[in-house]
């Protein structure tokens, strides 16, 4: 569930990774995690197989096991729901440990935990070896309409400036001796999120008027037009190539 | 409810993808008539505003704390369009950045909570405030059943597509009652939030709720002790978005036939249970063949192609095509009879 995203995402660096151009990352991620998705659950080797690619990348990228690790806790709600699906799952059951599993349930856990994993840890390489703005000029490039992009583009520059209000509302809440401890104090939470909506509301329209008198006139100027050479591509796509390798391997044997 | 990779099969991911994007596609168009030119800040601060009051927690009791999820909140505060736009682009955001919800499922994610989320709780919530008196109280209460609503319903949008392409044979009933269960309480709480923001907001300023439009008064000036209408005219506001959504529906409901056609027999092997059932109890003989039984794509195969997967793959591909172009060729009729209905009312209703 979306919660606390606090945490800083980008890591700094100047590893052959981060060299790369946004938009043949991009694209590279979403070939390897289309790969993965399409694998056969039963070959349990081509997972570890991706899992050791990943592991490369993150080497050659120098992003340390320690913090990858970390950024994997946010799949903890699914892998509950992976945890209970041999519990509930139809079909034939086994015994382990005393208890009756069923076996296609075990088979659906594995499915969903081997398979939301490697897609989380590759979003989190590509998060942590791109800059917001490069992925933005990414998407562009990638083809995405215009507008959408623009969209996004505001909301990321914007939800630090939001989150931050939030957060001064919090304090100026607290300061004058606000406790939320129940359903009593949601009125209040309330009307912070309302008050917080008319000043987002409004802060929009003054950026409008900002970009308007600035010459703005329904599209934003490219200004850093990046490009891909075909070396830069092709090493990019050596990540879902191998990966695709491996998921026919899993097919045919 | 942000759904990883690998819990829906690819099919049903590529097939909610499509439909994800025509939907993004449907509400940028009505992103653009809500907001005008106005689109690309206004809804990329109404995004960030989602993102963050996702973040604010609300206490439910000892130690636990719950937080919104902002569909019906985003719909009823800036519209259906804009609303599904902007917990769309946070559902993009949410998946290439924090990695929460897969980026194969993005198409999923998109279908339940920014187009079934939205789309339930706006028309609830119309249909709410149309029946109700016209007062800031009744658009409270609609926005209450709204969110009520629209919280299962997505979990129900979920469970329809665990059950076409989900990845682990839990009995359909099982997923229903435990997702429906869950959203039913979450949504409570979901409601009672988005009722008091939204009362909130009409406080301080109606003006900015889509929703509560209906409220607004024509300017009256005292003149000589009688009221009399002022002189100068409300900007007219875009009517518009009431004949788009029947697009918007026409175009839900192709692809959810192509959906139901289509990817069901991706997702088992086995006969569908109507047909097992008429197996098991042996009327299966007694029925007749289809008309288009020996039609190239009968049975959901290509003729002379043995492969079962190609050439149910083919069959699909060909069905989606097809149903692609009718689907487009209702659009561009529905929108080409706008248009001409929008030029013969446009000289009345100048805007300012």
């Amino acid at each position: 569930m979306g919660a606390g995203h606090a945490h800083r995402l980008y890591r700094h660096g100047h590893s052959p990774v981060h060299g790369l151009p946004p938009h043949t990352k991009l694209a590279a991620t979403f070939a390897f995690v289309v790969v993965v998705v399409s694998t056969p659950r039963a070959a349990m080797w081509a997972f570890g197989l991706y899992a050791v690619l990943l592991a490369l990348v993150a080497y050659v990228a120098r992003v340390p096991a320690g913090f990858l690790l970390k950024r994997l806790l946010i799949e903890v709600p699914f892998v509950a729901f992976a945890v209970l699906m041999p519990f509930v799952a139809e079909g034939e059951r086994v015994e382990v440990l005393g208890m009756s599993l069923s076996v296609s349930g075990l088979w659906g856990a594995w499915n969903v935990l081997a398979k939301g994993t490697l897609g989380v840890a590759a979003s989190v390489l590509l998060a942590s070896t791109t800059e917001l703005r490069e992925l933005l000029l990414g998407l562009q490039r990638l083809k995405l309409p215009p507008l959408l992009v623009q969209i996004a583009s505001f909301m990321i520059r914007y939800g630090d400036v939001i989150t931050d209000e939030m957060r001064r509302m919090r304090i100026a809440r607290e300061s004058r001796g606000f406790e939320a401890k129940g359903v009593r104090q949601w009125g209040v939470l309330a009307k912070s999120a309302g008050a917080l909506f008319i000043r987002s509301y409004e802060r929009g329209e003054r950026v409008h008027l900002a970009m308007i008198s600035r010459g703005y006139a329904g599209s934003m100027p490219v200004i850093d037009e990046v490009t891909a050479s075909r070396a830069q591509w092709s090493y990019a796509l050596t990540l879902p190539f191998a990966a695709l390798v491996v998921c026919l391997l899993g097919w045919s044997l | 409810m942000h759904v990883p990779d690998g819990f829906i099969d690819a099919p049903t991911s590529a097939v909610t993808g499509v439909v994800a994007a025509a939907a993004v596609a449907v509400s940028l168009r009505g992103a653009r008539r809500e907001l005008d030119e106005r689109t690309a800040p206004l809804a990329g601060l109404v995004a960030a505003f989602i993102f963050a009051v996702q973040m604010l927690n609300f206490p439910v009791a000892a130690g636990t704390s719950g937080h919104l999820l902002g569909g019906a909140l985003a719909a009823i505060l800036v519209g259906p369009y804009t609303g599904a736009l902007c917990i769309s682009v946070v559902l993009l955001m949410q998946g290439i950045l924090f990695a929460d919800g897969g980026l194969t499922a993005l198409g999923v994610n998109i279908t339940n909570m920014a187009i079934v989320g939205v789309v339930v709780a706006y028309v609830v919530f119309r249909g709410l405030v149309k029946v109700l008196p016209k007062t800031r109280r009744s658009i409270t209460a609609a926005s209450f059943v709204a969110s009520v609503v629209s919280v299962p319903a997505a979990a129900l949008a979920f469970t329809l597509l665990f059950w076409i392409g989900g990845t682990t044979d839990v009995s359909i009933g099982k997923v229903a009652t435990a997702m429906v269960g869950v959203h039913l309480l979450i949504g409570i709480g979901e409601a009672a939030i988005t009722a008091l923001t939204i009362g909130a907001v009409i406080a301080v300023r109606p003006d900015l709720v889509y929703g509560a439009r209906d409220l607004r008064q024509p300017l009256k000036l005292r003149v000589g002790g009688e009221l009399v209408d002022a002189p100068a005219p409300e900007a007219a506001r875009p009517v518009a978005a009431r004949t788009s959504r029947r697009t918007l529906w026409i175009s839900g409901l192709v692809t959810s036939l192509v959906l139901a056609g289509f990817v069901s027999f991706y997702a088992s092997a086995s006969p569908d249970g109507l047909e097992k059932v008429a197996e098991d109890k042996g009327f299966a003989e007694s029925a007749e063949e289809h008309a288009n039984a020996d039609s190239p794509l009968a049975d959901y195969g290509v003729k002379n192609i043995d492969n079962i997967r190609l050439s149910g793959g083919l069959a699909g591909t060909i069905g989606v095509g097809a149903t692609l172009v009718a689907g487009t060729g209702v659009f561009w009729a529905v929108r080409r009879r706008r248009t001409d209905e929008a030029a013969d009312v446009s000289p009345t209703s100048t805007s300012v």
